[in-house]
């Protein structure tokens, strides 16, 4: 018995017991490992996998790993709210739909930490890493080894979190987890702990890339181009960045306190003790509040950057844009406490966060009005970028009203914890940062696998989408005002509720179609590759400097360095009927391939693993291997390989021959 | 500027930028610390448990480490191998000094049943001081790693640029604890 719980903590066979929902899950997820790992050995891939992405420092590699990492959560996560909708429209009166509470719980709050974690977090990661070093006309971020350590630790968390589908039961305490529903006296489970450390873990991740771009931002742009130059994907990466650096330690410093609660007997947020656990709330958004615009700035940063393209014009208020995005980092932290108007700070706290709340709205809005203002007398061609903007600006706009409605404590007293508010979140993240990433993989997919997205079929997602969205968010604004709150398993015949609830399943229906025409998409498009070749590197007729390198570009990305002097440097080149100033060939240093961040983002899981579970042992090999990676890469020399001048000349000659 | 250089210094720019984010997880630590200074549970208080002396000693121990740690930087901006080796050592061995008495003032305290579990207010001071402990054992963890490079390799400049990281990670943790000994210690003990 003893030894058994040293070795395995208190993991036994009850952790594989699961409800037959949960089954289909893992066994969905298993069956598409095997077939993963199946091709791989079919096909003979091992070699290649581990050889060109694996290891891989380059961002561009990272950037798609994260990408297709945040496709396959996003389904999970998607499955999530087709479960969620299907029992709200189903579980009424003395029907009790299909899911049990505990279930339920459970899905809800993987659904929420899924899809901002995992999917948000991953698509801008991922545009980041495959856009960010091409705009600024540079070959690499600033810390290659810190950006795979990055990924691959997003990558654990996400598996983590993954794996408690399978291995005893997720977090149901919500995406956020509030004390004391997640102490231990009432979550005495391994739930809340796979949530800690799958967010801990991911999160170290995320503060490491805040600290990478911002010096890549800061420190290596293309020769002449200042700060009021750079393109405003760059700049709005910056602000995300910043708060990146900012918020992502209260995070790490929160989740550690709760750790520590749970694991140690603490009483940081404990309801006895002298715990306080209005304080967690305080802390966890003060972190979540910037959080979101972490996520939303970078997606405001793809529109800044499809609108002028697909209108022909420059940005309109360049410099009132960059204003708003400091505006908006700065005014970000000042809005926290209105997530919680109904503590009971008293009604001059209230008033002034309410206040603060609807302040941000007007930079926001001067963003609107400058998209708006782009797009006028221009050449506007509707691409699907620009689908998905148009569908952004209706919807958002529609978001923002609810959300500064929202804003005037009284009315919140009504709204909090109600569908209201969930509408309007869904509208602001969905609309807003989803919307926004799509947009961005359509734009800058030819740039990085060489051939355009089939935009018949990617009308018809959009179309999906946006009507799919209106249906299924729309009633929740109603429902939330007839008094329907969030995380509602069961309800009322007689409340008349139900109507809008089928309409609201109608929709994820519709988002559902969406998305089969998004895997369609990509599958025609992959067939037709050669039919649609992007053989100028620049097939939208863009602006700025990643237009200026081929498609997809050498790993060293630019052969010879652009000049980045001008605004819209590749289109004032294009005008000029120069090509940017290119530099003289240099040899230049790139970064060896390294299996060590994936050995390190391994010896987190395993650790994190055993914290989960109590295999004190197992997180203490996990402790020592990360360290012992760590003093390897301290320790060795010689990371860099250097490709001479001449090479790159006769290189840079056969892709212009070929 | 040649290229090497420049990536040095962009290094050095990102560690400054990493140091200012481990001040934003100490400046969560300390406003919970503040939030639970009082929530002493029929607990100890502060004045109750501080040793000022003990105190004094363990801060005297890091303020001289952080003052041979700058002798160490000096060395390292002379090329100077030996001076270098000397004061790293004489660094660790002052930073040791301080995790022991720290370590033993956190064992004496478990032993008289005033552990992080009595209260609100202990796991505040256990998980704000014990953070800066931890880091202060991945200082001494690195100085070893460094030891071994410089004297494996000599003053490459990688040595140099790890060597100078180091040292600012070293200051960052004095600066800490001067916080952490004027909220903590001076005014936990100057209530009553």
């Amino acid at each position: 018995m003893s030894l058994r719980s040293d070795l395995l903590g208190r993991l036994n066979w009850q952790a594989f017991h699961h409800p037959w929902v949960t089954n289909v899950g893992v066994a969905s997820m298993t069956a598409g490992a095997i077939a993963v790992v199946a091709a791989l050995f079919y096909f003979k891939r091992w070699k290649w996998l581990w050889r060109e992405w694996l290891t891989s420092t380059d961002p561009k590699k990272i950037g798609v790993m994260y990408i297709v990492t945040a496709l396959v959560m996003l389904l999970r996560g998607g499955a999530d709210a087709v479960m969620l909708r299907a029992q709200q429209a189903t579980s009424v009166g003395v029907h009790h739909g299909f899911l049990s509470s505990s279930t339920f719980q459970q899905v809800f709050s993987a659904h929420g930490t899924i899809m901002i974690f995992f999917v948000a977090m991953g698509l801008m990661f991922g545009l980041i890493n495959l856009v960010v070093p091409l705009q600024l006309g540079t070959r690499d971020v600033a810390f290659p080894f810190l950006n795979a350590t990055s990924f691959w630790l997003y990558f654990a968390g996400g598996m983590l979190v993954n794996l408690s589908l399978a291995v005893g039961n997720f977090s149901a305490a919500g995406w956020l987890a509030y004390p004391p529903l997640s102490e231990l006296a009432y979550s005495p489970g391994v739930g809340v702990d796979y949530w800690i450390w799958g967010l801990q873990i991911a999160g170290v991740g995320s503060l490491l890339s805040g600290i990478n771009f911002s010096v890549t931002i800061l420190r290596m742009r293309a020769a002449g181009m200042s700060l009021m130059k750079l393109p405003m994907f760059c700049w709005s990466v910056l602000g995300a960045m910043s708060l990146v650096i900012f918020a992502f330690p209260i995070l790490t410093a929160t989740l550690a306190m709760l750790a520590l609660d749970r694991s140690l007997g603490m009483h940081f947020f404990t309801a006895s003790g002298g715990g306080n656990m209005m304080m967690y709330v305080n802390l966890i958004w003060a972190w979540g509040h910037p959080e979101v615009y972490i996520l939303i700035l970078p997606a405001f940063g793809v529109f800044s950057e499809i609108v002028p393209t697909f209108s022909g014009k420059p940005l309109f208020g360049y410099k009132s844009m960059v204003w708003a995005i400091w505006a908006i980092v700065l005014l970000s932290f000042s809005v926290w406490l209105h997530h919680f108007f109904t503590m009971g700070a008293g009604a001059d706290v209230n008033a002034f966060f309410g206040i603060m709340t609807m302040v941000i709205a007007i930079p926001t809005g001067v963003k609107i009005f400058n998209w708006l203002f782009t797009m006028y007398r221009g050449r506007v061609r509707f691409a699907t970028p620009m689908l998905w903007f148009l569908g952004f600006v209706f919807l958002f706009t529609v978001g923002g009203v609810a959300g500064v409605l929202m804003a005037v404590p009284p009315a919140d007293f009504q709204l909090h914890n109600s569908l209201f508010l969930v509408a309007h979140f869904h509208t602001m993240i969905v609309s807003g940062v989803l919307f926004g990433y799509l947009a961005g993989l359509t734009y800058w997919f030819p740039k990085i696998f060489g051939f355009k997205l089939n935009e018949r079929i990617g009308r018809y997602a959009f179309w999906c989408w946006a009507i799919g969205f209106s249906l299924a968010f729309i009633p929740l604004y109603v429902l939330g005002l007839m008094g329907a709150t969030r995380r509602l398993d069961h309800y009322n015949a007689n409340l008349g509720w139900q109507p809008l609830f089928i309409v609201a399943g109608i929709g994820v229906c519709f988002i559902a179609l969406g998305v089969a025409c998004q895997v369609l998409q990509l599958v025609v498009s992959i067939k037709n590759r050669h039919a649609n070749r992007d053989k100028t590197g620049d097939p939208w007729n863009g602006r700025t400097l990643e237009w200026a390198t081929s498609s997809p570009p050498p790993h060293f990305n630019f052969a010879r360095l652009p000049d980045g002097s001008q605004r819209d440097a590749w289109w004032a080149a294009k005008k000029a009927k120069t090509a940017v100033a290119y530099g003289p060939y240099e040899s230049i240093t790139l970064p060896k391939n390294t299996p060590l961040p994936l050995f390190i983002a391994a010896a987190a899981f395993a650790g994190g693993f055993g914290l989960i579970w109590h295999m004190y042992w197992l997180a203490a090999a996990g402790l020592l291997a990360l360290v012992t990676c760590l003093i390897v890469r301290t320790s060795a020399e010689d990371n860099d390989y250097r490709i001479p001048a001449a090479e790159l000349k006769k290189l840079e000659n056969a892709e212009q021959a070929g | 500027m040649n290229e090497a250089a420049e990536r040095d210094n962009r290094s050095i720019f990102g560690f400054w930028v990493y140091l200012m984010t481990d001040c934003v997880l100490f400046a969560s630590l300390f406003a919970t610390f503040a939030v639970l200074r009082n929530s002493i549970f029929g607990g100890p208080s502060g004045s109750q448990l501080f040793n000022m002396h003990y105190v004094l000693a363990e801060t005297l121990a890091l303020l001289t480490s952080s003052f041979t740690c700058g002798l160490m930087f000096l060395a390292v901006r002379a090329r100077d191998k030996k001076r270098v080796l000397m004061w790293l050592a004489v660094t660790f061995l002052l930073g040791l000094t301080f995790l022991s008495l720290e370590l033993s003032e956190f064992a004496r305290l478990v032993h008289d049943g005033d552990s992080w579990r009595r209260s609100g207010f202990l796991s505040g001071f256990f998980t704000l001081v014990g953070t800066h402990g931890l880091h202060i054992s991945v200082g001494l963890l690195w100085m070893s790693v460094m030891a071994a490079q410089t004297l494996r390799r000599g003053l490459t400049n990688n040595n140099v640029r790890k060597l100078t990281m180091l040292s600012l990670f070293w200051h960052f943790l004095d600066i800490i604890w001067i916080f952490i000994f004027t909220i903590v210690y001076l005014l936990g003990a100057a209530r009553l």
